[in-house]
């Protein structure tokens, strides 16, 4: 058993543990807490797995940003745990059985895979040449190059949806109006009147 | 050497866990958001372990896809959440029932 090995099933036990934490973690924030944890063991595996790359970025954007933007909304929402957490017990039991069915489904099609014959592609033998990045950038700017720009269309996207949607205007705050300011005209703001000079007194 | 077959079985106890979860805990809304990052995080565990077996890396640039569009799809969804819990003053799925559905 090699270390790569032990290290791969050290964390695989860890990644569990963590996703039962975050599923049944009493407080909102210690799920949060729990799936950041889940999110830096993914990062080790995948890394153990050779994709250098998607480990980083799992470790920037997801726990950098995604889960700071949780931790920030369980935090701001003022929320009743005792009342959400009714019928917890109640549905547990499907849940389990739910859980238990999936995780036979997938094993057996594992299993048949394996007992099967799928012709074992030499793993890794062609991805050490160079640097994971280095390839993976060549692939997402010759091949993937537009659907890249859609995917950066689709972020530009989620930030004005998101914007648009929280954003409100409470009354009496003080705000320029764009539009107004750019209608006005010259006649609006001066008048001229016409009088008659004044003698100094 | 790590055994592609324990790779894919842990994914599988990824999903099945997040499946669980989101019938433990299916009045709070923030908590199946998060049940669905982990769903998310579990597909992605198959697509690098294949990337890795196959020797091949367009595995890999689905995952970098699939992270971009979670990565929207959390932002939208907590405006979503946070603009109900101004409206409702709650996040209990059970209390949204204005749509009939």
């Amino acid at each position: 058993m090699s270390i790569t090995e032990i290290l791969f099933y050290a964390f695989s036990g860890v990644l569990i543990i963590a996703a039962i934490g975050v599923i049944t973690a009493r407080n909102p924030v210690h799920a949060a807490l729990f799936l950041v944890f889940a999110f830096f063991n993914s990062a080790v595996l995948w890394l153990l797995l050779q994709a250098e790359f998607l480990a980083i970025v799992l470790v920037l954007v997801y726990v950098g940003a995604v889960m700071v933007l949780f931790l920030f909304v369980v935090m701001m929402l003022d929320v009743n745990v005792a009342q959400l957490r009714e019928g917890f017990t109640r549905y547990a039991p499907l849940g389990l059985l739910i859980a238990a069915l999936v995780v036979v489904e997938i094993g057996s099609v594992v299993w048949v895979k394996q007992i099967g014959g799928v012709p074992a592609a030499n793993p890794a033998a062609t991805m050490v040449q160079e640097s994971n990045t280095r390839a993976l950038g060549e692939l997402l700017y010759t091949k993937y190059l537009y659907p890249f720009e859609l995917a950066a269309v689709l972020l530009l996207l989620a930030i004005v949806a998101a914007i648009v949607l929280t954003m409100r205007h409470r009354a009496g705050a003080k705000q320029q109006d764009v539009g107004a300011q750019v209608a006005v005209r010259a006649r609006d703001r001066i008048r001229m009147v016409k009088m008659d000079a004044e003698k100094q007194p | 050497m790590i055994q592609h077959n324990f790779v894919l079985m842990l994914a599988g106890l990824l999903f099945a866990l997040s499946v669980a979860g989101i019938f433990l805990n299916r009045k709070n809304v923030i908590l199946l958001l998060m049940c669905i990052e982990l769903m998310l995080l579990a597909v992605n565990f198959n697509f690098v372990a294949f990337s890795r077996q196959l020797g091949d890396l367009h595995g890999q640039v689905f995952v970098f896809f699939i992270l971009t569009v979670a990565a929207a799809e959390s932002a939208i969804g907590l405006a979503i959440l946070v603009v109900l819990f101004r409206e409702r003053k709650s996040i209990n799925v059970e209390q949204l029932d204005t749509m009939k559905g």
